[in-house]
């Protein structure tokens, strides 16, 4: 008898010690996700994946699914406040999605639109963030870091190099590099690393190599990231959900 | 830092950061290793000490230079990146050159109420500076701080980490002149310094006379169990404002699996950085004792072997006289190994500085801090009590509450609990501030009203009372009737009185203000959302303000309170909410606009092409802003 609980009223099987959303995932329901992979432990940052159990918030990634949860995900409310999230993540850096290489292959755009989000709400920041263009296959783009952490976790524990690390607190956190002269050329940083291939976003992007896949054959404009995301969870091996 | 050693007559006068004699150089490479080397000798090549090397090594240096965090990474077997996003994480850190001397006002809105602002202004006017800059000659920086737990004696400042209270016209003027002729810290009037300690009312806690190791002697002389089961009956709970059950919690960690018992750890939170609240740092002043044997007591019940002090690092200036307390205890046996000839009894406890970080005081940020890291709180479960310090079952403990558990373990449970409420049981300090005649500590049974305090502290125009600091909760004149109980109104101690003159909307402002310098910037809904909502208060300040912007007010709070990964972005609505909820009229006085406006002023956005172009005339205006 396997155990479930209810997502939105329907019922989601799981093994125990898998969270909310991997289970979700797994099961074909699509739970929006921008800091949570599942090689990695959760991260609980992005906030997007929130869900609502017995009356509050919580991140379903960070959330053990149990016997008889009662989940609710797909709510005007909960979708609002994810639409609210998206929103901000454009305000707070410099997204200017046309110019962009990540364009079409973006996780925070994908969702975006998912979300149907067709304008900014917020005024926009604009934060001062230079580019790093030292190193000489990679360049940092920092004007859209969303603070992820997924490349300093690949960094740290798999490609064990630490090359990136978060600095600075609040609305000044910003990405730092491994290197006293702060440039990423002086990092030992390779372009086959997991860290240098997984940006959600257009942070970190291979030189030579932009706008590579024309306007129509691009990630998401071939699918939606909920059908991507729900397609890429049937092709893992089981064991890997996390 | 430009000062070369042996340069004689003027190296005497030569100021110095607190309780390091030289300041070194920190342009010279041999200088910072030998000062980075010097306190990695000194402390130990643990990654866990990070935070407390930097601290240290700046102590020396004055700053940390990238060759400074180069060299500790090295040390410490730390990747450098790690070592930059710890010391870029706290305020107190400086990653850049700074001044001789830095001053540090408290921005709090007690003290912004006395005058606080416009007293730093005066002081930059003074020094020919501007806040936030610093000096052209590398003499001087004025900035601002969050509270620095010296509100009932304000205005007041940090200068290179000292306090300096009670702040007039006149000592600024005295400051100003010591800055300009370069006195050093050391020869400037002693009583500049002074701390008041204020305390006004006396009960259990604040009149105890218990002599260091009466407790102590009398739980050793039953048991582990009979001293928990004390804590117990006497209902304490966590005086940092939760009020989860003390006993609770030391059994939630003594139950929880460990390979060696002796690797649990007790933690006291001595990092009270609510705005308004000062009583832990009068308990750690007059009563140092009483926290150091409570800490020590829970060590005996949960068997643990190491425990440390978090003091918020605008308490640096306690540390010494801490650290005497803690020696002292060392030789009478009260602490180190076999403590009172106890077998198998052996506990040290650590003071750990923090470095200007408020979300520290949440306890899992707390740890993160404690083991070298950036403050951001983690994911929980699993809590501290199964998974703290180094992955081991740690108890977090409120300073006031481990100096209870030491009045119940030396008198019993029975006695405690016979005062203040059933669910609320025992005594609480109130840090009291603000529009009263004796500002200071208050100790009252719990379950005494809001009117009754305000009586106490001849507060007579109260309009409205903030409970509990910038997190807590604002009550309005019709509430005094309410109970300082955690039934009630909970809280950890702060109470902020404001008059009728005052104007609450400046009083969310200031606190959301507050939320959005001091988030972690971990979780999206906090880091941005804080961030907005202070913009959006200063667009209504600024007479920009339109319903429409109320609306995205309230949007913005519940997205806070729903969604943020802890309690400050939680928080962080509350004083917005409360004001909305209980002094609209304060900010409707604010729209004044019925249809929505920007916040951009395009008139005084062309003010620096005017200045660059020498021109003020009318065509150098929009039509609607003419001179």
């Amino acid at each position: 008898m396997t155990k479930v609980f209810l997502l939105d009223g329907a019922p989601v099987p799981f093994e125990d010690g898998q969270s909310v959303l991997a289970a979700a995932r797994r099961a074909g329901h699509f739970i929006p996700h921008l800091c949570w992979r599942e090689e990695f432990p959760p991260h609980g940052s992005c906030k997007l994946c929130v869900v609502k159990i017995d009356g509050r918030q919580v991140s379903s990634c960070a959330t053990p699914a149990r016997e008889g949860l009662v989940v609710q995900s797909a709510t005007e409310e909960i979708l609002d406040e994810r639409r609210e999230l998206i929103t901000m993540l454009f305000s707070e850096g410099n997204h200017f999605c046309p110019s962009c290489e990540k364009s079409g292959n973006c996780q925070l755009q994908a969702l975006a639109y998912e979300l149907e989000i067709l304008a900014p709400r917020h005024n926009r920041f604009f934060p001062d963030r230079p580019v790093d263009a030292s190193h000489p296959d990679i360049l940092l783009d920092f004007n859209r870091c969303i603070f992820c952490e997924l490349c300093v976790r690949a960094s740290r524990d798999v490609d064990r190099k630490n090359v990136f690390a978060l600095g600075g607190r609040g609305i000044n956190k910003h990405l730092v590099v491994n290197a006293e002269s702060g440039r990423l050329a002086d990092t030992n940083l390779d372009k086959n690393d997991l860290a240098a291939n997984i940006c959600p976003v257009g942070v970190i992007l291979h030189k030579r190599r932009g706008f590579a896949v024309p306007i129509g054959e691009r990630i998401y404009d071939e699918q939606p990231i909920s059908a991507r995301d729900l397609a890429a969870a049937r092709e893992e091996p089981r064991e890997r959900q996390a | 830092m430009t000062q070369r050693k042996g340069s004689g007559e003027a190296e005497r006068d030569m100021p110095t950061p607190p309780f390091v004699p030289q300041i070194l150089s920190c342009d010279r490479p041999d200088v910072v290793d030998g000062a980075v080397d010097a306190t990695v000798e000194r402390r130990g090549r643990d990654g866990a000490l990070l935070l407390q090397i930097l601290i240290e090594a700046q102590e020396r240096l004055s700053w940390l230079s990238p060759r400074a965090l180069s060299r500790i990474a090295a040390r410490l077997d730390l990747p450098r990146a790690h070592v930059e996003g710890v010391a870029s994480f706290y305020s107190f850190l400086h990653l850049r050159p700074v001044g001789l001397y830095r001053l540090l006002f408290a921005d709090n809105i007690i003290e912004e109420m006395q005058g606080g602002r416009d007293l730093m202004l005066e002081l930059c006017r003074q020094l020919w500076i501007e806040p936030g800059k610093l000096s052209e000659d590398q003499l001087v920086s004025v900035d601002v701080t969050s509270c620095i737990g010296m509100s009932d004696q304000g205005p007041s400042l940090l200068v290179n980490g000292r306090p300096i209270t009670g702040l007039t016209p006149e000592r600024i003027g005295a400051i100003a002149s010591l800055v300009r002729d370069r006195i050093s810290l050391d020869h400037w009037p002693q009583e500049l310094f002074a701390v008041a300690d204020n305390v006004r009312r006396r009960d259990v806690l604040l009149s105890s006379r218990l002599a260091p190791g009466d407790a102590l002697r009398r739980a050793i002389a039953e048991s582990r169990d009979a001293l928990v089961a004390q804590v117990g009956r006497a209902n304490l709970r966590g005086r940092g404002g939760a009020g989860f059950a003390t006993a609770r919690k030391w059994e939630l960690c003594r139950q929880a699996p460990v390979r060696d018992p002796g690797a649990r750890v007790v933690v006291c939170n001595a990092d009270e950085g609510e705005p308004g609240t000062f009583k832990d740092r009068v308990l750690l002043t007059l009563m140092p004792d009483h926290v150091f044997e409570g800490m020590t007591l829970a060590a005996y019940a949960l068997e643990a072997k190491r425990g440390f002090l978090y003091l918020r690092g605008e308490y640096r200036y306690l540390r010494e006289d801490l650290e005497a307390v803690l020696a002292r205890r060392r030789r009478d046996g009260l602490l180190g190994r076999s403590i009172l000839g106890a077998e198998a009894f052996d506990f040290e406890i650590e003071i750990h500085l923090g470095a200007g970080a408020y979300v520290c005081g949440e306890e899992t940020a707390l740890i993160e801090s404690l083991e070298g890291k950036r403050g951001a709180p983690r994911i929980r479960p699993p809590f501290p009590v199964t998974h703290g310090y180094l992955g081991q079952p740690t108890s977090v403990n409120n300073v006031e509450t481990l100096a209870l558990a030491t009045l119940i373990a030396a008198h019993g449970g029975e006695d405690f609990a016979k005062v203040g409420t059933p669910q609320s049981t025992g005594t609480k300090l109130l840090s009291v501030s603000g529009d009263c005649a004796a500002p200071g500590v208050y100790e009252f049974p719990f379950g005494v009203t809001i009117a009754e305090v305000l009586e106490a502290c001849g507060a007579r125009r109260a309009k409205a009372v903030q409970l509990g600091g910038a997190a807590g909760i604002t009550l309005a004149e019709r509430e005094f009737a309410r109970r300082v109980a955690f039934e009630d109104a909970p809280t950890a101690g702060a109470l902020m009185v404001f008059d009728q003159s005052r104007d609450m909307f400046q009083v969310a402002r200031n606190f959301v203000r507050f939320f959005a310098h001091e988030s972690c910037g971990f979780c999206t809904p906090c880091r941005i959302g804080t961030t907005l909502l202070r913009d959006l208060l200063q667009k209504l300040e600024d007479g920009h303000g339109s319903p429409l912007d109320l609306a995205e007010i309230e949007r913005l709070d519940h997205l806070l309170q729903a969604t943020s990964h802890c309690g400050l972005g939680q928080a962080a609505a509350n004083p917005v909410l409360d004001g909305l909820r209980k002094f609209r009229p304060a900010f409707e006085a604010r729209m004044l606009h019925e249809e929505f406006q920007p916040a951009f002023n395009l008139d005084a956005a062309l003010a620096r092409a005017r200045q660059l172009s020498g021109r003020d005339d009318a065509l150098a205006h929009l039509p609607e802003h003419k001179p």
